[in-house]
């Protein structure tokens, strides 16, 4: 069935635009997927809250007319964390870059993770410090340049995926900017699903990573990433030597059994409640 | 440990960490978001234990400055929020105690201090995060701490500090000290006809209308929950009335000043302090918390012995009660400043009385309290040379 033409200026703050990225920058076509995401949800806008924390990735927010919160560095899924356990029936997606969410807030995302809180992260994975000039993040590959890997880069790059899953998030994807229509699938599904649902995004920033490594504008990069990206299904039928340098995109987790956080903290409410009506 | 809605009236016999938690959840605390550390652990295990009966919400996080992070988002709900801590923890919490200072989210942060710096002194007292409290977050900002001295008035000061985070949307600190935190101390619970319950301005205005810091109702602006229609924006950085980022210099000054402003014009009746037989004193003793009690005694001692000694005790520590210390600067000859640090809120007293007088410090930093006839020496010492 073909989808009806989503309003996005709805969802938007339109006197906050234009935006703040760079031209071509991939988090343009992470907010619009997500509010695509929403708008196939049908969520009440005023039911959301989007939460960030620092870097160019996390400034989304400011341009979404939801419930919306600028954090710290690193620290998003903290505020994120107050929020869903003080309204647990509202919709809360965090947004967050590579370093913001695995570097600094490294800590708060495994242990959200684990907790399997009703929280959607969406990490826009460009593979650099975008806004505070380029330096190399936990998920910069071996032997990039960035400002402060001139020499190349030593640093072993994280995965993701892999990160997300073994701390216990039960919703875990992997899209990319070449393939938007895919994104907002994973977003969907990451929302929808109730529990801790992780969607890394292969993004672009050709400004700060590009330029360092031979690929100066958006076209160049995201072909780079096109080159790299193999989806599951396909990944499914090659060899481990076919694999060698490809990056697997696609629904890589998705477990609907593990009980979600709030809802056993309003187990636990009533439990005691219970305990006290009859000791009463 | 009795339920939540314990029979008022009765004497109990509390540490003071659960007076902390008791009176929290008196003064309408329904989130805390903690972290373990000694010795505060026991306002989390009390607040674990009662929050859910009341419907509230305690989680322990991965670490505090996530705890900060919890409370804060717990308040912009509507969720009155505390936390505790101590000492190193406190060092992580100013982190978010400075986004909630610029983004103007109303809570409770407790430190029972103890040594440091560093991890210091685990499981014994100290009074040396006062400056820390001031200062310790980067950034100019507003900064109220109290400082009560026994356990009434460690329940009425942790329900002030709730109405007080309500009122002027500033987070509030709370400075008791490992003597405190542990010590059990008979006391009446406060009837709730003794204190009142203040809540936060809530918009007067449509979601169309409403500016998150729109200073044209005061200094402190009405502040609407997430969820309820008014879709704003928050953010750590500078900002504007409408919440968004600013960078123009005269707006980013004049909501710095106005976020200190909107505390410092009511210092008069923000500071709490106590006076002690200091009407006719040629030598005041100045002092806080738990070593107040025994500068009491000290000053009673030196009365018993014909000494003229009074002792000024400050509850409110930040906004420091600076007018009634320079006006006691005029009346008495010197002052004698006993603090578990090597001399933090001396440094106000001296600014404060802004004259050539004594005022000598009598320190202790290895995490035991003052001894009162260490104080009643230096009282006798001082009035020697005054």
């Amino acid at each position: 069935m073909p989808k009806a033409a989503v309003d996005y200026l709805y969802y938007l703050r339109a006197e906050k635009l234009p935006h703040m990225w760079c031209p071509g920058c991939g988090i343009g076509i992470v907010v619009k997927s997500m509010i695509g995401a929403i708008d196939s949800l049908g969520w009440d806008k005023n039911d959301i809250a989007v939460i960030s924390g620092i870097g160019c990735t996390s400034r989304a927010p400011g341009y979404m007319d939801m419930n919306t919160l600028h954090t710290t560095h690193g620290r998003a899924l903290s505020f994120a964390t107050g929020v869903k356990m003080a309204a647990p029936d509202k919709h809360i997606i965090v947004i967050s870059g590579d370093g913001d969410a695995t570097a600094i807030g490294g800590n708060h995302f495994i242990h959200a993770c684990r907790r399997n809180i009703d929280i959607t992260l969406i990490i826009n994975n460009n593979n650099i410090y975008g806004m505070t000039g380029g330096q190399f993040s936990p998920t910069t590959p071996y032997g990039a340049r960035a400002a402060t890997t001139p020499h190349g880069n030593i640093d072993p790059a994280f995965d993701l995926v892999e990160l997300a899953k073994g701390a216990g998030a039960t919703y875990v994807a992997r899209g990319a900017v070449d393939n938007a229509r895919m994104m907002e699938k994973y977003f969907k599904d990451g929302m929808e699903h109730h529990g801790f649902s992780v969607i890394e995004i292969l993004s672009n920033c050709h400004t700060q990573y590009g330029r360092r490594n031979k690929m100066a504008d958006a076209i160049t990069m995201i072909d780079w990433i096109s080159d790299q990206v193999v989806s599951n299904k396909k990944a499914a039928k090659m060899s481990p030597e076919e694999l060698e340098g490809k990056i697997i995109t696609g629904e890589m987790y998705h477990n609907t059994e593990l009980a979600e956080y709030t809802d056993e903290y309003a187990k636990l409410i009533e439990r005691v409640q219970a305990k006290a009506a009859l000791k009463a | 440990m009795s339920s939540a809605s314990s029979e008022k009236s009765d004497i109990v016999f509390w540490q003071g960490n659960e007076v902390v938690a008791r009176a929290a959840i008196a003064a309408g605390c329904r989130f805390y978001g903690g972290y373990p550390i000694t010795p505060s652990s026991e306002i989390a295990a009390v607040m674990a234990e009662l929050l859910p009966e009341v419907g509230g919400t305690f989680i322990q996080m991965e670490d505090e400055i996530a705890a900060m992070g919890t409370v804060i988002g717990a308040s912009l709900v509507g969720k009155k929020s505390l936390t505790a801590t101590s000492g190193p923890g406190f060092s992580l919490k100013l982190e978010h105690l400075g986004y909630a200072c610029i983004a103007e989210v109303p809570c409770v942060i407790v430190n029972v201090m103890r040594g440091g710096p560093s991890t210091g002194l685990p499981t014994a007292p100290a009074q040396a995060d006062v400056m820390q409290a001031k200062w310790g977050t980067h950034g100019d900002h507003p900064t109220i701490a109290l400082a009560p001295a026994f356990h009434r008035e460690i329940y009425l000061d942790t329900i002030k500090a709730f109405n007080i985070s309500e009122k002027y949307r500033v987070p509030v600190i709370i400075l008791i000290d490992e003597v405190l935190g542990h010590m059990s101390e008979g006391m009446i619970i406060p009837d709730p006809s003794e204190y009142e319950i203040i809540d936060r301005v809530k918009p007067s205005v449509p979601p169309e209308e409403y500016n998150p810091y729109d200073t044209q109702y005061g200094d402190v602006p009405p502040m609407a929950n997430y969820f309820e229609g008014y879709r704003f924006h928050v953010t750590g950085l500078n900002h504007g009335a409408n919440g968004f980022p600013t960078t123009v210099p005269d707006i980013c000054h004049n909501d710095e000043v106005r976020m200190i402003q909107k505390v410092m014009k009511d210092v008069d009746t923000l500071t709490e302090y106590d006076e002690y037989m200091l009407e006719d004193a040629e030598v005041a003793v100045f002092a806080f918390g738990s070593t107040a009690r025994g500068a009491k005694m000290a000053v009673e001692k030196a009365r018993q012995e014909g000494l003229k000694v009074g002792l000024f005790r400050a509850i409110t520590l930040w906004p420091f009660p600076e007018k009634v210390i320079h006006e006691l600067g005029q009346r008495v000859k010197a002052f004698v400043v006993p603090e578990m640090n090597l001399g933090q809120m001396i440094l106000e007293v001296e600014r404060s009385v802004h004259k050539e007088m004594p005022i000598v410090g009598v320190n202790k930093v290895g995490g035991v309290p003052v001894p009162p006839y260490e104080i009643l020496e230096k009282i006798k010492e001082v009035l020697q040379h005054a």
